[in-house]
């Protein structure tokens, strides 16, 4: 490493990496130097000029956001000059602005206005009248107001740089530049709002949040989003037990302040008229509500008597109720009967890394590897979250990314190697980049649903014969596919990748048989589009909604959704995270109490049914899963560890299927957001 | 009244130095004909000759600066372009000419555009470049088609194109038109706009001459500056030089505007002194005494009448008196001239101009605009003056390029020096006040 | 989108003039010399030049309002524009504004309602010393007086009848 170069800030000596930018350096040494335009991770502007700093034998004020630190450079960033500097720049950028900070969304948490307060003057000398224009709705969830808007330009780059969407440019010039959006009058992006997140003012507000609170009238809830499996953390704005708003602007969480159109407004579920709230029974063909006394009295009962039951689980639930409802079925109902619809092929990878360690990536991988290759998933749709990590990758390390991919994926605008190839076929073309991937120091492999069974097995050994360090990374859908597995909802295997004693029906199976008399169907929608084979069958369903699973069943009892439990979930690349209730449920109850109340209803003893003696009780015994509770309590994500041995399956692989989400779906939740369905580009496709 | 090619604007003053305007006024002088029997283009044959070595040495040696506006010694620029970079490396000629008070860049096209591409192919020869892209403001539209027929004659005659004239130097010229942006004279908004994109300017460093177009070395210099590599290169540096003051050499092409009876763009020696130029060359100031000259563009701080005395016209001495020799665009103002207007004009340009990149530029050129405007309509009191002065002062060095600093410059001039004229104007009647000049959106 | 063949001829060369692959670079003054032809920048303009320069619609929205010679809005079919800027003005550049203005009556942007002349008033055309100066469509008239103007917009109405 080179030396390290000295120089000073306000009188401290500082030391900083050649090449450190002096706002950098200073924020070091604990030295705010203020900037709108600069941030961290983006292209540099010197736009703002907020950042002007003196600096010793330079005439003029120089900006300290591009500047780069020098040897025996003295600088000041609060001399006279510069604070003068700082109340004109303030000054100039209040005179179009229309201070409208009463009814303004950002008033409280606006940067402009922190700025002003700490480093402008308090009156304005300001007489001309302001430029006005009206303000502009460019999608369902986008509105933006220009003259609140500073020109800082960090929608653009976000938009440009992090997202590789470039849907947002510059127009007009002059006083009369703006920010306009790709289609002229209308956005047509990724609806992400990671524009409207970074926006340092009041300029660019999001439909759903616009107008609705004061930001200080809300509770803040950091929670893991319930969407896909990314385990990106979205900071829910509550206010009298109502969820208003999702971002991540305190950046806590493996995602950052990332989040994609799931993770910053679909929480609009939960509101959802078509939420269920009592219990139901079917009475002459029909559900009619009953108290959850009667519900549960029913439940059990059924269950109690069932001689062949079937137990399915959720990708969405937590890992405390995976594995309660695993316990349930196994020693509660003494069933092997226990699974899970899978969605991507994590069983066969961790068979076939048996023997190897540090051989399954994370997400915080896809920031730092040399290089990543993508086999089969368009990311910027299922994964954005991993999309952006890996953009961010190239953008500030030139890493490589390479792609199988049967279509178009956004990748493709810096991949160094992109193939095409017929869906299913991807495997046939990993020879091809053979010899590019052989000269990578170390890489990732990203594969979807159409690497699985044996095709893992191919994969892996690819792998070893490149020669270099690989990891991997099996994508799944959902915000807990991955801990489904591994609790152990799976007719092939107990908690932590342990063979079942005894193999019991998969999903498949458990719906095709004729003589299941008890069908348990927690947080899933096996049902949709299919009959159940067993006509005779007593079908109880948990979950939030009427699917086309609870239509069909005899009792349904009404479950709340991830943003109103507790518990642990584990994201796509094991990493176990904590989710914290926001919004209170009416009528509806966590699955885990439900399933508790059964439980005590039957008489059966599966100890305390409370998220943390549950997950003591994973910790203690699901391999892997001893992470340590620190982390986890205090919001961060835990690396779980999986089996490192044979897990021998025989788990049909043509049962694992994606269900192929886009930004624009999401399973049943996604039918019942009414905000993922209003943006123009729902549904959406992959490969395109 | 139809606009014509080749008809002089004004006539040439006999005590000018006529260097690279020599062959103006001669019957055809833009056709290659007439530029090979006056010896054209063998300047470029001696150049390929030399080393690309001695050229940018012939060149620091003659004091040549950038004729553009901001004097950079061209020597030294030439010499930043790292030549043994494998990318290509490109010439760009700015022809953007839109500085108040300037339209010199114009004649020298006109009337010599082989001179033109000659010293681009010197520049490309010295920088190992076989491409130049000639920057024309969109207004200059006859421009563009009159260097294109020039260029069309250059690859007839042999004398652009695949190795020329078996020398093995293989060159090319290209036009490419603005659109109205007179941000897009500053070189790094003109590569941008060269790009395709908004001419906004770019950071620095890197400069142009290590990434300039599409991210490749290249040479960025003025039409002026171009043409006078020729004489330079032809008559060597130290000629070139001789003609001016050892600090700025060589001549260059004054524009004068305004109140003078003989306006028009002139040709002198660098060192000059300006009343000898305002009274002789410029034909003395029209309709009463002299009040106040801009020396170079719209963008200098204004001299006054006194200031101008025993003032000689180099770049280290209009720089000592605190304003500059910019574009060459005099603008001289007679002592009825109105400087409120003059302060509103100005500022009115610059706002219209300000690309809107930095705050400091984009919201101080709008309120000086508007506080002007209405200082101008007689809603001004004197309290005005001294914030005027304070938003550009407030402007002044701390905006991302230097359109905040032209716009900044002038008014503090203006309301320093003529303050009391501006103290005056608010005595006049309201009626009095004619400004009401429409809105330049 | 197509023009007529001699710019189709242009615009093939213009492209090929540019780096390889920058063909970015064609983006401005394809739109100023196809406006030329179309009246104005129009959307279908836009897509066509972002089409055959390889960029996002975006990208030459960006472009078409930074450039003041681009308009969104057809002119008339002279459109006569001059400059106030201070050469012209200390030259009388803003009362031949002013005159011109109320003879063909209308103002600044504004076009004639047969839309034969639309009228602007702009900044420096680089014409300082032959002020002041009017340009109708791409023609420099300089020295320009008031009867000077009076006369060529007779000409031009005369022309056009």
């Amino acid at each position: 490493m080179a030396d390290l170069i000295n120089l000073t800030i306000d009188g401290r000596a500082v030391q900083a990496a050649p090449g450190t930018l002096v706002i950098e350096a200073a924020k070091k040494a604990g030295i705010e130097i203020p900037a709108f335009c600069y941030y961290e991770g983006l292209s540099l502007q010197g736009a703002c000029r907020m950042c002007l700093v003196e600096v010793e034998k330079f005439p003029k004020l120089q900006v300290g956001c591009t500047l780069p630190v020098a040897e025996g450079m003295v600088v000041h960033t609060d001399s006279p000059t510069v604070q003068q500097a700082r109340k004109g720049t303030l000054e100039f950028l209040l005179t179009n602005h229309p201070l409208d900070c009463p009814v303004c969304d950002k008033g409280g948490e606006c940067e402009l206005q922190d700025m002003v307060f700490r480093y402008g003057v308090g009156e304005s000398r300001y007489i001309e009248t302001k430029h006005h224009v009206d303000e502009k709705q460019w999608s369902p969830v986008v509105y933006f107001d220009a003259p609140r808007c500073i020109l800082c330009y960090r929608c653009v780059r976000v938009c440009g740089e992090g997202m590789g969407v470039n849907a947002l440019g510059i127009v007009n010039r002059g006083v009369l530049a703006e920010i306009g959006p790709n289609e002229g009058d209308h956005l047509e992006c990724d609806e992400c709002g990671n524009c409207i997140d970074i926006c340092p003012v009041g300029a660019l507000t999001s439909g759903i949040y616009r107008y609705q609170t004061r930001p200080w009238e809300m509770n803040h809830v950091g929670t893991i989003c319930t969407h896909c499996s990314g385990g990106c953390k979205t900071t829910l704005g509550v206010r009298n037990d109502q969820v208003i708003r999702g971002n991540n602007r305190d950046r806590s969480g493996i995602n950052g302040e990332f989040l994609c159109l799931k993770g910053r407004y679909a929480f609009d579920f939960l509101e959802s008229e078509e939420r269920l709230q009592t219990p139901m029974k079917r009475v002459d063909g029909k559900l009619e509500p009953i108290s959850w006394a009667e519900a549960l009295e029913l439940a059990a009962s059924k269950l109690k008597d069932a001689k062949n039951p079937g137990v399915i689980g959720s990708t969405r639930t937590t890992n405390e109720e995976s594995y309660y409802l695993q316990k349930f079925a196994r020693q509660g109902l003494k069933t092997s009967n226990i699974d899970h619809i899978r969605t991507g092929d994590v069983t066969t990878l961790i068979d076939a890394l048996s023997g190897k360690t540090d051989a399954l990536a994370t997400i915080g991988d896809l920031y730092t590897t040399k290089a990543a290759l993508i086999i089969g998933a368009d990311l910027a749709q299922q994964q954005p979250f991993m999309a952006y990590q890996l953009r961010a990758n190239w953008r500030h390390h030139q890493s490589h990314t390479y792609t199988i991919t049967p279509g178009p994926v956004r990748e493709d605008q810096y991949s160094v190697g992109a193939v095409r190839c017929d869906a299913g076929k991807e495997l046939d073309q990993l020879e091809s980049l053979r010899d590019k991937l052989k000269a990578e120091a170390s890489l990732v492999i990203i594969y979807g649903d159409c690497v699985k069974g044996d095709g893992v097995r191919k994969l892996v050994a690819f792998g070893d014969s490149l020669g270099i360090p690989v990891k991997y990374i099996p994508l799944v859908d959902y915000t807990n596919s991955r801990g489904a597995l591994d609790m152990g909802v799976a007719s092939d295997l107990e908690p932590g990748y342990k063979p079942a004693a005894k193999t019991g029906l998969s999903v498949a199976q458990m719906i095709a048989a004729k003589d299941l008399d008890v069908l348990w169907v927690v947080g899933e929608d096996p049902l949709r589009g299919k009959d159940l084979g067993s006509t005779s069958a007593f079908v109880i369903v948990q979950d939030m909604f009427l699917t086309e699973t609870a239509q069909k069943a005899d009792l349904v009892l009404p479950s709340a959704s991830n943003y109103e439990k507790t518990g642990t979930v584990t994201n796509v690349t094991g990493e176990v995270q904590k989710l914290k209730r926001a919004a209170k449920t009416m009528g509806a109850k966590a699955d885990l109490e439900i399933m508790g109340l059964i439980a005590k209803e039957m008489g059966l003893n599966l100890g305390i049914w409370t998220p943390d003696k549950v997950f003591d009780e994973i910790r203690k015994t699901v391999k892997g899963y001893n992470v340590p509770l620190p982390v986890v309590a205090s919001g961060g994500a835990a690396q779980s560890q999986p089996v490192n041995g044979r897990v021998p399956s025989n788990y049909n692989p043509a049962e694992i299927d994606s269900d192929d989400n886009t930004l624009f779906t999401s399973g049943t939740l996604g039918r019942y957001s009414k905000i993922m369905n209003s943006v123009m580009e729902a549904p959406g496709g992959l490969y395109k | 009244m139809t606009p014509t090619i080749g008809k002089l604007y004004n006539e040439p003053h006999p005590d000018e130095t006529r260097v690279l305007t020599w062959r103006f006024g001669k019957p055809n002088s833009w056709k290659i004909d007439t530029y090979l029997a006056d010896g054209g283009y063998q300047t470029i044959m001696k150049a390929l000759q030399m080393t690309q070595e001695q050229i940018i040495e012939e060149v620091k040696t003659s004091g040549l600066r950038g004729r553009g506006g901001a004097g950079f010694p061209t020597g030294l620029k030439w010499s930043f372009v790292p030549r043994s970079s494998p990318k290509p490396k490109y010439i760009v000629c700015n022809a953007d000419e839109s500085e108040p008070g300037t339209c010199k860049d114009r004649l020298l096209i006109e009337f010599d555009p082989h001179q033109l591409i000659e010293g681009l192919m010197i520049a490309g020869h010295a920088m190992g470049s076989q491409h130049a892209y000639v920057y024309i403001r969109g207004e200059y539209r006859f421009l563009i088609e009159h260097l294109n027929g020039a260029i069309d004659e250059a690859y007839a005659a042999g004398v652009l194109g695949e190795n020329i004239r078996g020398t093995g130097f293989t060159f090319h010229v290209h036009t490419h038109s603005g659109a109205g942006a007179y941000e897009c004279g500053e070189e790094t908004a003109l590569l941008d706009s060269l790009e395709g994109k908004r001419g906004v300017p770019r950071m620095k460093p890197p400069f142009p001459a290590v990434a300039g177009a599409w991210a490749c070395p290249t040479l960025l210099n003025n039409v002026e500056t171009f043409s006078a590599v020729v004489p330079i290169i032809r008559d060597g540096g130290a000629k070139f030089l001789s003609y001016g003051v050892p600090k700025s050499g060589g001549t260059r092409l004054l524009c004068v505007s305004g109140h003078v009876n003989k306006p028009g763009v002139y040709e002198v020696p660098l060192g000059m002194d300006t009343m000898t130029f305002i009274n002789g060359i410029a034909g003395g100031v029209k309709g009463g005494k002299l009040k106040a000259v801009v020396p170079g563009g719209s963008s200098c701080p204004i001299l006054t009448a006194d200031e101008c005395q025993n003032l000689p016209m180099d770049y280290d001495s209009v720089a000592k008196i605190g304003s500059m020799m910019g574009s060459g665009g005099m603008v001289v103002m007679n002592e009825h001239t109105d400087m409120v207007a003059v302060a509103l004009r100005i500022i009115k340009f610059y706002q219209h101009e300000s690309c809107g990149w930095c705050i400091p530029c984009r919201e101080g050129t709008t309120w000086l605009k508007k506080s002007l405007q209405r200082y101008a309509d007689g809603g001004g009191s004197e309290a005005d003056i001294d914030i005027i002065h304070e938003l550009a002062k407030n402007m002044l060095g701390r905006t991302f390029c230097a359109l905040g600093d032209a716009a900044a410059m002038p008014t503090i001039s203006l309301v320093t020096k003529f303050r009391s004229e501006f103290i005056e104007y608010l005595k006049k009647p309201r009626a009095v006040h004619q400004h009401e000049l429409v809105g330049i959106h | 989108m197509t023009f007529s063949p001699a710019l189709e001829q242009r615009f093939e060369k213009m492209l090929k003039a540019y780096p390889e692959g920058k063909t970015r670079s064609a983006v401005v003054p394809m739109l100023i010399y196809a406006q030329d032809e179309t009246g104005a920048v129009t959307e279908e303009l836009i897509q066509e030049v972002a089409k055959r320069c390889g960029v996002s619609r975006l990208q030459v929205d960006e472009v078409v309002g930074y450039y003041s010679m681009l308009h969104r809005k057809p002119q008339g079919k002279y459109h006569v524009q001059i400059c106030t800027n201070i050469s012209c003005m200390l030259v009388g550049g803003t009362e031949l504004y002013e005159h011109c203005s109320k003879k063909l009556g209308i103002g600044h942007k504004q076009t004639e309602p047969t839309g034969l002349f639309s009228l602007e008033e702009v900044e420096c055309m680089g014409a300082c010393s032959w002020a002041p100066t009017v340009t109708v469509n791409y023609d420099y008239y300089h020295n320009v007086t008031p009867e000077m103007l009076d006369q060529l917009l007779e000409d031009i109405r005369k022309a056009n009848r």
